[in-house]
């Protein structure tokens, strides 16, 4: 039988245990008092496989606003980072974090096409300004198109749309398609499907394996038995320089062309070694772009970053360019929301890609270059299409 | 699909089945012999890729990795048996269950503070890297035919090892009465040890070897985990000849299934699996 | 959770008390707490149902199963397939719709399941709801691996969903209904039934039990709760995946029952709110040095997990339990 004493002991102690907790939640959001700094949200992978992605972006971001003295229209940053572990299933309560808890102006993320989606729920509920700094999903600049809401890297379709015609003219006429089956994989095979077909090839078979599976060995048995003339593909990261390891280990490499949307050889040419040689990809950027203002950029972020920069590192690097020229037309007042999205709407961006524009729902328009990769480098043959645009299919916007 | 073709498919189903009895086939022992059930199992295969990978670049011989590997492996299964799961072997399954699927996030972790995040490939030995033209097209990498080759000669060493040494003749009476085993004089803690670290190992040998094939990357232990459960829940719990024929069983529905049925390749497996179970509710062959 | 150490079925008065001190301030916290914390709670709220929906089958009937999220699952996605794209749908028929999918589902898996044994029974589970989370993750027509967005919260037309107050208020009813409900099954018959399963089914069966049916009636009920679990949670997130299926949704789920404490459902509560409370802790650690504390947070829960299964075997209310026995054998 207990005491009357202990009792209470336990009673006592429990209650302050549970009253520490809970005043612990109610305390985090009194602290944030007003501040003059503006607030600034990345959500983006810092773990898994995307990580290298979401340092690269971050950088980005960080040595454009760094060139122009570390301000956003003369005020003071506050950042803000959560790690969105590329889990769709956590989108919308990561975003939530950056949005509701840490009350952020601007929330820049992230890599992902399935997270993005969570991430666009929140910024068209909230209105939080929001820079997309890759995810190419469709829905993001068609059909949920938000005034708020814009992006700097591409849609997914895009690099795909200026594949189609560029196979064709080295005769390539039947072709098999594989990828992951998630919608980044689904889109890209849209613009795929639409560019070949404009131009007179033949789509033999549509293979997909589930994300981020990278067991080919069965597929690639399946693609030797159709014989096509080429395969055209879309894969990201280290699992691109895996997958055409395993074309050149199959017998294939050298029988049957190699073509895929740019991110198969993108920051993976190292690892893949001569696997990768000969394969021709189209993508807004290259490495081996010839222009100064690329050769400026990749100079000054290798010396500040001690590593070389990607498609990824640009496209956070013109986020930065977009926020910054946004910023500087309200005064660093964001919550000047009309002036604000038509000072972004009408940027123009010196980006190490070359200059490009916003198209009406807020992607870019942009010019796709045809590379084919040579002893670990995208050398650029041609733009294979130019001031290329997302069709916005579905916007409601202007 | 014309005959050539279907063959190659079959030698596709065959490796990928005989890897994946490396991992049920220590997951099974363990699970048959100590009772215990051990979710971080996905873990140790992880492991081996890992160790694959930075003791390849370390040493620059991959031969080598995979013996230090091995080595390094077995020692870890053994402290690992000493520290925690020896005093498991008694306890509930739903504690098991627990405990290791802490361990998994533990080691999980672990991976990605010694060894980082990021995605890698290991290079296929020099001498192994050819590929055997089949047909006009298509070419069989040889290093595929080395791990099935691998796969072969462990699992006819674990055979030989269990139906005809003394060793394995004292580890099947344990499993079946380890009272009395012990009381006849054998000591079953080492045995209980030993075939926690041939678990172990097994399983590492398989992520080593398997490394340059499906690459390095974290979370890779969780995906092959859950197709090694299967496994060992068609075959029969503690049957190493039936982990090895539900193995290739698997390798085959999961194979074929993703050529001829895509989309609904990945539940396949479970149909299979339901299948089995509906006759035989404990696995194809019981211990 | 070994068999031979009763679970807290009943509650000693002191835990009764604190318990109802913690509902007084579940009831009041919207008044005091920002949206954001008002939706973290009530997200806490949902996961106490799931989890007292396990307790039922794991510490009241003794079944383990590493897949009841599967259940959660799709509960969820049924309202996500009943919701247009434009416009919201009524609570009160999809409410009862996607629980009855859950209660059905759980009644088909359970009746190839539950007829296997001990070990078994934990993986035949866990792959059955790895099959479910297949069918989703593998097919676009049910929104593949990218999920579906449910646009609109259910309407109930007494009262507006949408607010996240009356959200809360709602699910804070349904969680205490929930506990009422089962802690009245507990007691009666079909209660100490599954009672006596847990503790020697052989036992029962001797007795004359029926313990096949019992077993898949507590499976069934027990994957309506969650169904309907799972039904708030797409609601209120807005968006339902397949890692709602997933293997790690259903060990947390286990988790959560074992941290607070089984079969007394009380205990499942407590383990729901202190799992997501240590998440959050965790997940918010500051960078000590270069060392990102945060960052790592599966390291810190996975040492907490096995400290939890070495050191506390039953749990929070567990503990507290031993602390009052304990004060009180000191005293005497």
């Amino acid at each position: 039988m207990t005491t009357s004493t202990s009792r209470r002991l336990v009673l006592t102690r429990s209650a302050a245990l549970v009253g520490a907790a809970s005043s612990s939640l109610l305390l985090t959001e009194f602290a944030q008092a007003q501040s003059s700094k503006i607030r600034v949200g990345l959500m983006l992978p810092y773990s898994g496989a995307f990580a290298p992605l979401g340092v690269a972006i971050e950088n980005g971001v960080r040595m454009a606003i760094n060139e122009q003295g570390g301000k956003l229209g003369g005020r003071e940053i506050e950042w803000f980072k959560v790690d969105d572990e590329s889990d769709p299933s956590k989108g919308i309560e990561n975003a939530n974090k950056l949005v509701q808890r840490d009350k952020v102006d601007v929330l820049i993320g992230t890599v992902h096409s399935g997270v993005q989606m969570g991430i666009q729920k929140v910024a068209r509920d909230s209105g939080v300004l929001s820079l997309i700094p890759n995810a190419g999903v469709h829905a993001a600049t068609r059909s949920l198109c938000a005034p708020n809401v814009f992006r700097t890297s591409f849609s997914n379709s895009q690099p795909t749309l200026a594949l189609g015609q560029a196979m064709v003219a080295k005769g390539h006429k039947k072709a098999v398609w594989i990828t992951w089956k998630y919608a980044a994989g689904d889109e890209a095979f849209e613009g795929f499907k639409e560019s070949y077909t404009k131009a007179g090839g033949t789509i033999v078979k549509e293979l997909g394996l589930p994300f981020p599976n990278v067991e080919f060995q069965a597929l690639l048995t399946e693609i030797a038995a159709l014989k096509p003339d080429a395969v055209a593909c879309f894969f990201a990261g280290p699992s691109g320089a895996k997958f055409m390891k395993d074309f050149a280990a199959a017998g294939l490499k050298g029988k049957i062309a190699l073509y895929g949307s740019g991110f198969l050889t993108e920051g993976v040419l190292e690892a893949a070694g001569p696997a990768a040689d000969g394969v021709m990809t189209t993508l807004h950027y290259s490495d081996s772009l010839e222009t100064p203002r690329n050769k400026a950029f990749r100079l000054e972020y290798a010396k500040t970053f001690k590593m070389q920069p990607d498609v990824y590192a640009v496209q956070g690097y013109d986020t930065g360019l977009l926020l910054i020229q946004g910023a500087n037309a309200v005064k660093g007042d964001l919550s000047k929301k009309p002036e604000l999205y038509k000072a972004m709407e009408g940027a123009v961006i010196d980006s190490p890609r070359g200059k490009w524009t916003m198209s009406k729902s807020h992607n870019p328009v942009q010019d796709i270059y045809l590379r084919v990769a040579e002893k670990g480098e995208n050398k650029v043959i041609g733009v294979a299409s130019k001031a290329l645009a997302d069709s916005g299919a579905g916007c409601r916007m202007g | 699909m014309d005959f050539v073709n279907f063959l190659i498919q079959l030698l596709n189903s065959v490796q990928y089945g005989l890897l994946l009895f490396m991992l049920a086939a220590g997951l099974t022992l363990i699970f048959g012999i100590m009772g215990v059930v051990n979710l971080a199992h996905g873990s140790f295969y992880m492991l081996g890729a890992y160790l694959a990978w930075s003791l390849a670049a370390m040493t620059q011989s991959f031969t080598l990795a995979i013996i230090l590997g091995t080595l390094l492996s077995v020692l870890f299964g053994l402290l690992l048996e000493w520290l925690l799961f020896r005093h498991f072997y008694k306890r509930d399954h739903l504690d098991q269950v627990l405990l290791t699927f802490g361990l998994i996030y533990v080691f999980e972790e672990t991976r990605s503070i010694l060894w980082g995040d990021d995605v890698h490939g290991v290079n296929i030995p020099n001498v192994l890297s050819a590929s055997i033209p089949l047909t006009e097209t298509l070419s069989y990498p040889v290093y595929r035919l080395f791990m099935s080759g691998v796969c072969l000669l462990l699992a006819l060493g674990l055979y030989l090892l269990i139906s005809k040494t003394r060793l394995g003749m004292k580890i099947r009476a344990g499993a079946f009465n380890h009272e009395m085993t012990e009381a006849l004089g054998v000591n079953i803690k080492l045995i209980h040890a030993l075939v926690f670290a041939m678990g172990v190992g097994l399983a590492t040998i398989a992520g080593m070897v398997a490394a340059p094939v499906s690459s390095v990357y974290p979370n890779m232990g969780s995906q092959v985990l859950i197709m090694c459960f299967v496994v060992v829940v068609i075959g029969g719990i503690g049957s190493v000849k039936g982990a090895l024929i539900a193995a290739l069983l698997v390798g085959l529905v999961d194979t074929f299934g993703k050529v001829l049925l895509p989309q609904v390749a990945g539940m396949l497996v479970y149909v299979l699996m339901a299948i089995v179970l509906l006759y035989k509710p404990e696995g194809l062959f019981k211990n | 959770m070994s068999d031979s150490q009763a679970p807290l079925e009943t509650l000693p008065r002191s835990l009764k008390i604190l318990l109802g001190a913690g509902l007084l301030a579940l009831a009041a916290f919207p008044f005091v707490g920002t949206d954001y914390y008002v939706q973290m709670v009530t997200r806490m709220m949902i996961l106490a149902i799931f989890a007292m929906s396990l307790d039922l089958l794991q510490g009241v009937t003794g079944l383990v199963s590493l897949g009841h999220a599967a259940y959660f699952g799709v509960a969820g996605y049924v309202l996500a397939f009943l919701t247009p794209p434009g416009e919201p749908v009524s609570l009160w028929w999809t409410l009862p719709a996607a629980v009855g999918a859950s209660a059905l589902l759980a009644l088909v898996i359970g009746f190839l399941v539950v007829r296997t044994h001990g070990i078994y029974f934990i993986m035949v589970t866990m792959a059955f709801a790895q099959m479910v989370f297949y069918v989703f993750f593998d097919n676009k027509a049910l929104g593949g691996s990218d999920g579906i967005y449910i646009n609109f919260k259910p309407e109930a037309i007494l009262f507006d969903l949408e607010n996240k107050k009356v959200f809360y208020f709602f699910t804070l009813a349904l969680m205490v209904l929930v506990y009422g409900f089962l802690r009245r099954l507990l007691w009666s018959p079909f209660g100490r039934a599954l009672a006596g399963i847990r503790v020697n089914e052989h036992r029962m069966r001797a007795l004359g039990y029926g313990t096949f049916s019992h077993k898949l009636a507590a499976f069934s009920l027990a994957g309506a709760l969650a169904g309907l679990a799972g039904f708030l949670w797409g609601a209120q997130s807005g968006y339902v995946n397949p890692e709602l299926m997933g293997f790690h949704m259903s060990a947390h789920v286990i988790m959560m029952v074992i941290l607070g404490g089984m079969g007394n459902f009380a205990g499942a509560i407590v383990g729901a709110f202190s799992f997501e409370y240590l998440l959050h802790v965790f997940k918010d650690l500051p960078a000590v040095g270069s060392f990102n504390l945060g960052k790592h947070w599966q390291l810190w829960m996975g040492l907490f997990i096995v400290a939890l299964v070495i050191l506390a075997p039953r749990g929070i209310l567990g503990l507290f339990d031993s602390l009052l026995k304990g004060k009180a054998q000191h005293h005497d």
